[in-house]
């Protein structure tokens, strides 16, 4: 375990110098420094993910089916899918900045396990390097959802090696889901009361109940269909008296809610970006915080959506539908009080606040395209079309990613101790964003004229609206290149940072940037609510 | 490049209903995201920070304002709710005497059959303001069967049948699609449907009439595989009396009732242990295994259009 050096006057020490190698690295407990292998480790998955993407928007560049093999193009959405939603997604917010702040934003010295932490790290490598050997043996053509009985019998490609790997890579989700759990239990500073936890911590929270009641079942479906594939034992083959259905219910209980674990830590740094760049109070402080629980909670409840028309009864079509649109109640919850906060606030707009802007504008329509979707009318019609590809990508890019690098973006002075170039941070945020709408939004057109999703080649009518598709993905792909590269830039030659560069009252920020090693050199007592940046007497709304 | 719709033709009698819905929420759609678009952008250019060291008047949330915005998107919701769901309840809602098409899909075709005896292959010719309803199954894995213009989807599923149903409307030729990833080739497993006026339809069944309709086929096979020595027209023989089956409730050994229906026309030939009619025995033979998708679609055409004779009811 990594040795703490004592402090040697004079030179600030702080956790990334604390201990030099790279030892002390991969055998650190730290929760700051595991956040960043985090980083390193979900940031490499993005990029081979995106990659996957640039290709498959190639090829659909033209209608014929004219650049890669149908296989390999199966296999292109199919790996793309795979990485971006198990191996970046999921652990993006709550493994690197969940990972950093819970412990700093709650006033502890690391998480409640913090070898359980190093160990949820390896575990993810590992189940990320399975899926990559599967990749680089040959590939794997299921699609992300491998469904059966395709995947458990017919598919002839490396089916079991993703399996693994993405069976492996759960188990690090539900440990870091606990981590958080107990962390938030039983680790906040004197005075931290639930209702003075900041709601980037709350969505943590509900987040990490998702992880640990949901991801068992996905592990052992997926565990299901590897043993189905290996010894016929006829769970989902109908011809061995299975139901290839009852793969779908098991697959989606736990994959909706994993929707939610993509979205509810980017909702919990909205939270915190708005307030801080509008020098708010969040609006309606128990309304966002509940809604983050609301939605974990009905979240399990919606799963057979995703199945209107796989022949379930109308009546199971009919219940999930009324719940689907239940769940966006709380979502909507969020976005009005969010712009409420903004409300005679006093507003900059820093690039952390351009993304936060960003998340809202889109997670709007992904969340009203959902709207679509839970309407059983029209869902006939939509689903698996382009529609749903680009609802979800409404809501996973625009809005998970989206607050991701708002959120990477205004922690990394504290993360890193720099500042980022401003000038060029606002120039790719505005790029992303027009970038991002260009892709997709024609999709939402193509779905509605019918074209289906994991099309390797497609009618000729549909080639205007796939061309814009492409035209923006590249730009796209320029727009998250270049943060990439001023970020890693701004490590070296960036600007010293103040403790606390944009004034924020986050406890986080309370502490030196980089933080120490064990967060504060005192522990703090926590005597107010989150989000106070004036003793003046509160005004009454509305 | 054959022009840029962007939006898909209306050719049933469901479409409008569907496409009722979409404009409506898209309506909503635009509302909504407008008023946020518009809020954000006023608030932040109206409130944005004059001083550096500007501290806004703090004041708290309110009660009615978060009561209004969250009853007011219930009461949207549920209402769309509603709608949907009261359209789609008669949107799915298969018409009497609607005309029966049995489809087989597998990797990467489409099978379609008319009981006339014409079968047809990613191609489906159907008649102008007839009700068609499809009996889909699948014989490798999930399929989806998909005329974006009919607003009409539902996956094809291996192990049982699942149905689908439209009205055409409009002459022409519409995209089938398969929408269900289904392997190497899913995206060329599509074709057309031809919707034509009823005497093209009629003289087109004329032509390629094989001669033999779907349930004389169903016949031919029943006999072929020997069923005959024990399911008689008349009086039981070994096994029950098969004419009148089709609609009936028939009566099990374990004392439950079942609507014999396709499914379970279907499960008594490929799995007869599965559910033992009252008064029998164990004495069928598994055809699983013996019999293609298309031949018992055949067996079950043939079962259906046994009419009742004197049937002697199992429930003794
Ligand atoms: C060896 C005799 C035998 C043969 C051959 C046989 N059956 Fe049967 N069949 C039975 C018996 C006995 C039952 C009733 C017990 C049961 O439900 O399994 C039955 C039941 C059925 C039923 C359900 C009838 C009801 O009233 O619910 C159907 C349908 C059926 N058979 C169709 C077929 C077809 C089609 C074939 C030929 C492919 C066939 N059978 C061949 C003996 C036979
Ligand atoms: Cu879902
Ligand atoms: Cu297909």
């Amino acid at each position: 375990m990594s040795t703490v050096s004592e402090p040697i006057a004079g030179t600030k020490v702080h956790y990334l110098n604390a201990d030099y190698g790279i030892k002390s690295w991969l055998l650190t407990t730290d929760h700051k420094r595991i956040a960043l292998l985090y980083l390193a480790g979900i940031t490499f998955f993005f990029f081979i993910g995106g990659a996957f993407a640039v290709l498959m928007r190639l090829e659909l560049v033209t209608p014929q089916g004219d650049m890669m093999q149908p296989e390999t193009y199966n296999k292109m959405f199919t790996m793309h899918g795979v990485m971006m939603i198990f191996f970046f997604l999921i652990p993006s917010i709550p493994a690197v900045l969940g990972n950093f702040l819970v412990p700093m934003m709650i006033g502890a010295r690391d998480l409640a396990f913090p070898k359980i932490n190093l160990l949820s790290w390896y575990i993810a490598m590992i189940g990320g390097a399975f899926t990559l050997y599967a990749v680089v043996a040959g590939g794997v053509d299921t699609g992300w959802t491998f469904y059966t009985p395709y995947s458990s019998t017919y598919s002839n490609t490396h089916v079991i090696a993703t399996a693994v790997g993405v069976f492996i890579s759960g188990f690090s989700s539900i440990l870091t889901g606990l981590n958080f759990i107990v962390t938030i239990h039983k680790m906040r500073a004197p005075g931290m009361t639930w209702f003075r936890l900041p709601l980037f911590i709350w969505a943590h929270y509900a987040t990490s109940i998702i992880q640990v009641l949901g991801t068992p079942v996905v592990a052992i479906t997926i565990l299901l269909v590897g043993l189905e594939r290996g010894f016929n034992i006829g769970i989902f083959d109908p011809e061995l008296g299975g139901d290839p259905i009852l793969f779908q219910h098991l697959f989606w209980f736990y994959s909706h809610p994993a929707v939610y674990i993509m979205i509810l830590p980017g909702m919990g740094v909205i939270s915190e970006l708005v307030t801080c760049f509008a020098r708010k109070k969040i609006f309606g402080y128990a309304f966002v915080a509940g809604s983050s629980v609301a939605i974990a909670v009905l979240g399990f409840l919606v799963w057979g959506h995703h199945m209107f028309v796989s022949g379930q009864s109308v009546y199971s079509g009919m219940v999930f539908s009324v719940l689907s649109f239940l769940v966006a109640i709380p979502s909507a919850i969020k976005v009005f009080n969010w712009t409420a906060t903004l409300y005679k606030g006093s507003i900059v707009y820093m690039t952390p606040m351009l993304y936060a802007f960003g998340f809202i504008g889109l997670f709007t329509i992904g969340g009203l395209t959902g709207l679509f979707l839970a309407t059983l009318a029209v869902d006939v019609h939509v689903h698996d079309t382009y529609f749903v590809v680009a609802h979800f990508h409404y809501i996973m890019v625009g809005g998970a990613i989206m607050a991701y690098l708002g959120g990477i973006h205004y922690w990394w002075p504290k993360i890193s101790g720099k500042l980022y170039p401003e000038g060029w941070a606002r120039l790719s945020a505005g790029i992303l964003f027009i970038g991002f709408n260009l892709t997709f939004f024609p999709q939402f057109i193509l779905g509605y004229l019918g074209m289906p999703r994991r099309y390797h080649a497609y009618p000729e009518e549909f080639q205007v609206l796939n061309v814009m598709s492409s035209a923006g993905a590249s730009i796209l792909g320029v727009g998250y290149l270049i943060p990439m590269i001023y970020l890693v830039w701004s490590m070296r030659y960036g600007r010293p940072s103040p403790p606390n560069p944009w004034g924020s009252a986050g406890l986080e920020w309370k502490t030196p940037s980089p933080p120490p090693t064990f967060n504060f050199d005192k522990t703090p007592v926590i005597t107010e609510d989150p989000y106070i940046y004036s003793h003046d007497e509160e005004v009454e709304v509305g | 490049m054959i022009g840029f719709p962007l939006f898909p033709e209306q050719a049933s009698t469901v479409a409008g209903s569907v496409d009722l819905m979409y404009f409506i929420l898209t309506a909503i759609t635009v509302f909504f995201s407008t008023l946020i678009f518009v809020l954000i952008f006023y608030f932040a250019v109206k409130y944005r920070r004059r001083r550096p060291d500007e501290i806004p008047p703090p004041m708290h949330g309110a009660l009615r304002l978060e009561l209004a915005w969250s009853i007011l998107p219930l009461f949207i919701a549920l209402s769309l709710f509603a709608g949907g769901t009261a359209i789609y309840f008669r949107n799915v809602a298969i018409p009497p005497g609607a005309m029966e098409i049995y489809v087989v899909g597998k990797q990467w075709m489409w099978k379609l059959q008319h009981p006339e005896g014409p079968r047809e292959i990613n191609e489906l010719h159907v008649p102008i303001g007839q009700a068609v309803k499809l009996t889909m199954t699948s014989e490798d894995v999930i399929h989806s069967f998909y005329v974006p213009a009919f607003r009409v989807k539902m996956d094809v599923i291996p192990g049982r049948y699942t149905s689908l149903w439209f009205q055409p409307t409009k002459p022409g030729r519409y995209h089938l699609f398969c929408a269900e990833y289904c392997g190497t080739n899913h995206s060329a497993m599509k074709g057309w449907v031809h919707v034509m006026e009823q005497v093209d339809y009629n003289n087109w069944l004329g032509g390629g009439a094989t001669g033999e309709s779907m349930s004389q086929a169903g016949e031919r096979l029943f006999n072929q595989l020997g069923c005959l020595t024990c399911h008689r027209a008349t009086a039981p023989g070994r096994g029950p009396v098969l004419e009148g089956l089709y609609g009936s409730t028939v009566h099990l050994q374990s004392g439950e009732t079942v609507v014999a229906d396709e499914a379970y026309i279907r499960e008594s030939i490929l799995r007869p242990q599965a559910r033992i009619v009252a008064g029998y025995r164990t004495q069928m033979p598994t055809f699983q295994g013996q019999i293609s998708e298309e031949g018992l679609l055949q067996l079950i055409a043939y079962i259906k259009s046994l009419a009742p004779k004197e049937r002697i009811d199992t429930a003794q």
